[in-house]
Order: structure tokens, then sequence, then C-alpha cells
């Protein structure tokens, strides 16, 4: 079943879902991911992105995503001078990637305190988008639900906290994965919930033993 | 409880006696888990837009490419100055469809219904009937509920996306939602919404997608007047009495089946059809040198 708001939306700027909508979500992602306002952005564009992304405005909605828009922003059009006067330098370069969906972006940011997020992403239609690899690590998550992205220490234990925390909050779990990059190393939680995740909440499990950081997206109303 | 099946909605109809857009009402509330009014709430935003994107409409505005903008206005002057084949009302159904679909290309502000490209659809034959004084906006918001379980079930069994099934999917599901908007707008019951969902979709079954250099431009701001005023015709057929002699549910899913036997050259790659003409073919080389000027 769908949402038929989904049939009947998303109220959106033009020309395209995928190629606008979805590249729009895209750069926000990736912006809200980073945690604070990017100040450098390296944006890789795939397939059917790199071939029509220009005529459909797939390369200004990335950027206006990037400042923080949603894909209803009239001001999507003019995120390229947007970005000059917020401070946010950016280049595009086409990417050569392997079975990569058609409508792929990959964004490596960098915010003023010099912390940096690599994201690939693709828009699967409909405005719709679903996120494949987040700082080197194999992931799947979309956005349609509330998310955290919690980055530890391979240590045991850790998964049970976060969830614990999250239970005692009356917060349920919809979806969930862990992944590490080599035993003992940086490993990445990405956790979708039904509820909001409280701010409260976050700082409690931000502060935890081992978790590294922790970054939270809010699904679109 | 889900839109599976246009009979499923027609069996709740029957079965809890309620008209059809009260039926995806409540099976809008139900999945997203609230209220009436907060789902009520919603479509009235969303009909806001639309009315927006139809208002806010410029005929100067031109597309990023330079193929599309100012039809709609070209259109309202005809209408205003000479005497348009078409009536008071089709003449503004085909004027508004070219107005949403050129403000879609100009990067404008539009409600995808169900997809981007086929934007134009569903405004084009309801804005005209709330500007006129023929229909309340309750009237509208319920169409629209009708419109959206269509929508729905099209997107279960078939697919709504040129990617996937070729324009028939864009603009067909775009016009077979319009046809029951405007069927259940005007009093038809739940049989003759489906009729007029099955003959929209049936007259545009086949149609590729075949957007010129990938661009959701030409043909497909006009191909949403065509939607549009088929989507007036079969109303009216199925508001006369007129029947689909294939059940619509059989029709939505052979609709689903020519979409993926379409070659992948009509499925909004553009390398068929219109794209593949020689005019295609430049306008694509055009902007390939456009870019690689800009990118050294």
């Amino acid at each position: 079943m769908l949402d038929i708001f989904d049939i009947l939306g998303p109220v959106m700027v033009g020309p395209s879902s995928s190629h606008t909508a979805g590249a729009v979500r895209i750069g926000r992602m990736a912006r809200v991911l980073l945690g604070d306002a990017p100040v450098e952005a390296r944006i890789g564009l795939f397939g059917s992105f790199a071939e029509t992304g220009q005529g459909h405005g797939t390369d200004r909605a990335l950027v206006a995503g990037l400042l923080g828009m949603k894909p209803d922003d009239l001001e999507i059009p003019h995120s390229f001078s947007l970005a000059e006067e917020r401070g946010l330098r950016f280049s595009f370069y086409t990417a050569n990637l392997r079975e990569a969906h058609p409508n792929t972006a990959v964004l490596e940011v960098r915010d003023a305190a010099g912390r940096t997020l690599t994201l690939q992403a693709a828009s699967t239609g409909g405005g719709r988008i679903r996120v494949d690899r987040l700082n080197g690590v194999d992931v799947s998550f979309t956005g349609m639900f509330n998310t955290l992205v919690v980055q530890h220490q391979d240590i045991a234990g850790k998964v049970a906290d976060v969830t614990r925390a999250l239970s005692s909050a009356k917060i349920n779990i919809a979806n969930m994965s862990v992944c590490r990059d080599r035993r003992g190393g940086d490993a990445l939680m990405v956790i979708e919930t039904d509820q909001k995740v409280p701010p409260v909440v976050r700082v409690l499990i931000g502060e935890l033993r081992g978790i590294r950081s922790l970054t939270y997206y809010e699904k679109e109303e | 409880m889900a839109l599976d099946s246009m009979q499923e909605i027609l069996e709740r109809m029957e079965a809890e006696d309620k008209p059809f857009w009260q039926v995806v009402q409540d099976t809008d509330r139900e999945e997203r888990q609230v209220t009436a009014e907060a789902s009520e709430e919603k479509m009235r935003a969303t009909w806001q837009a639309m009315l927006e994107s139809v208002t806010a409409y410029r005929g100067e505005r031109m597309s990023l490419s330079g193929l599309v903008g100012g039809d709609g206005e070209r259109m309202r002057r005809y209408a205003r100055e000479k005497q348009p084949l078409s009536g008071a009302y089709l003449q503004e159904v085909i004027a508004t469809a070219l107005c949403v679909g050129e403000s879609n290309a100009c990067m404008r502000k539009i409600v995808a219904a169900p997809t981007a490209g086929a934007c134009g659809v569903l405004p084009a034959v309801l804005v005209p009937l709330y500007q006129s004084g023929q229909a309340g906006e309750e009237e509208i918001l319920r169409a629209l509920y009708v419109a959206a379980g269509i929508g729905a079930v099209v997107g279960y069994r078939a697919c709504i996306a040129g990617a996937a099934g070729g324009c028939q999917a864009e603009i067909g599901t775009a016009s077979a939602m319009a046809a029951g908007a405007l069927t259940a707008l005007r009093g038809g019951s739940g049989e003759q919404v489906g009729h007029a969902v099955a003959m929209a979709l049936k007259n545009l079954m086949g149609l590729i997608c075949d957007p010129v250099a990938g661009l959701v431009e030409v043909p497909c701001v006009k191909r949403n007047v065509v939607g549009a005023v088929n989507a007036v015709s079969c109303a009216d057929m199925a508001l006369a009495g007129i029947t689909s002699r294939v059940p619509v549910d059989q029709v939505i899913d052979c609709m689903g089946d020519v979409g993926r036997r379409l070659p992948v050259e009509f499925r909004e790659t553009a390398l068929g059809g219109l794209a593949a003409t020689p005019f295609g073919q430049s306008v694509k080389e055009q902007l390939q040198s456009r870019r690689d000027s800009q990118e050294t």
C-alpha cells in the first residue's frame, strides 16, 4: 500500500520528482548527518544524474539541499548564488561507480569545525531516496523514518546500550542495521524509529561510553 | 485494509455504505495513524499548493533549456480574442494543463500527481471548475481523495513512473485519476468512476516516454493536455452511462503488463521516439556542448 500523499504529492519545485525533489533530499540528508552547515562540498554525479542532471536542475537541487532547503523551496533554482553568500564552496565531477542506481550522487562534505562526511545516495523515484553508503560503510535507509546514525567503538554492549535508552523513552525501532569497517575499529549503527527522538534522549545516547558521534534526521512531515 | 483493487474499493463502499472518497480517507487515517481532521488538513494543503501552481504561472518564464514556456499564456490569449473550437470549460482545461506543465519545467512549485511530469492533469480539470464556482472546496477535496485512491490502486497493481512503464504510466495514470475524480464530483456512482478510469487508461495505453534530451519538457508539457482532455471526455462518457467492456482492474493490470514489455528505449531513457529524432538529437548535443563549456 502506498501513502496516498506519495501519489498526490510531494509538493515540490519541478521539473522532476527523481532528478529535482530527490536530489534536494539527498543534499539535505548530507547536511543533517554532517551535523552542521557544510562549508565545502565535492559532488559526484553518476548515471542519469550526470547525463541529464543539468537540464533538470539536479546540480542546483543538491546544493539547495546542502543549504538546508526542502523540495518545495522556491529558492532551489538560485542555490548557487545563495551558496556563495552563505560561504559554501562546491564543485561537481562525473563519478564512475560500479553497480550503483542510475540516479546516484556522492557527496563529500566538510563543516567549519573540520568534520567530514561522505554519503552516497540514490534517487529511487517519486522523490524518494535511499542512502547506500556512509563514510565508506554500506547502509540502506530512506529518510521515510526518523533516523539516528551513531558512530561507535566496535566493542560489546554498544547496541544494547543504545536500544535500552530508546526503549526506556518508549521509542519503537522500525529498522536497524549495524556495520563496522574492521573488528575493534569504528562501527556504524543506523536506527529508524516510528517516534521522534527528543533532544534529551539524543544527548543521553551521545554521552554513553564508546559513542563517537550521533546525528539525527527527522522525517519530513 | 489497503487500496489494492478498484473492485475492493467498490465492495467496501457497498458494505460500509460509504462514498468512494470516504473509503480512501479511512484508509489514509489507518495507514498513517492520523485523525480525519489531520488527513483533511493535509489534503487541503495539497489542494492549496495545486491551486497556487496555476495562479503563480507567468507566461514570460522559460525553462533552463529554453524549449518550453509561454504556451499557457498563448492559449489564454487565443481564447480571449478568438473563438476556440472547445467551449469555455475545455479551453481553460487546455490552458491550465499547459501552464502547470510549463511551470514545472521552469522549476516552479507544483504537486506531483502522480509524478512531476504529469503534474498538470489534475489541476487542469479541477481548478477551472473551482474558479468558475462550479465546485466548492469540500467537493474538490473529496474529488482529490478519489483521485488519490485511484492512483494508489494503479501504483500497487501496475506502475506510475515513466522509467518503469512509459508515459501511459504517468500521463495515463494522471488521466485516470482525473477522470474518476470528475465522475465522482459530478455525482457518478462507484461503478461509473470505475468505467471512467478504465476508459481513460485504455485510451492512452501504449503511450511511450520519449523526452527530448531526457528533460521533462518535450513532449511532456503538451501530453498533460491530452491527459486532461481525455479525462473530461471519459468522465462525460461514464456519466452518460457508457461503460468499459473490459473490467477496470483488468485494464490496470494490462497497462502494467504493456509497460513492462515496452522496450527500454521507450521508458524515459531518451534513446527512442521523439528523443531519437534529428531534432531531439540536436537539442541533446547543444546541451552537452553547453555543459562542456561550463566545465572547462
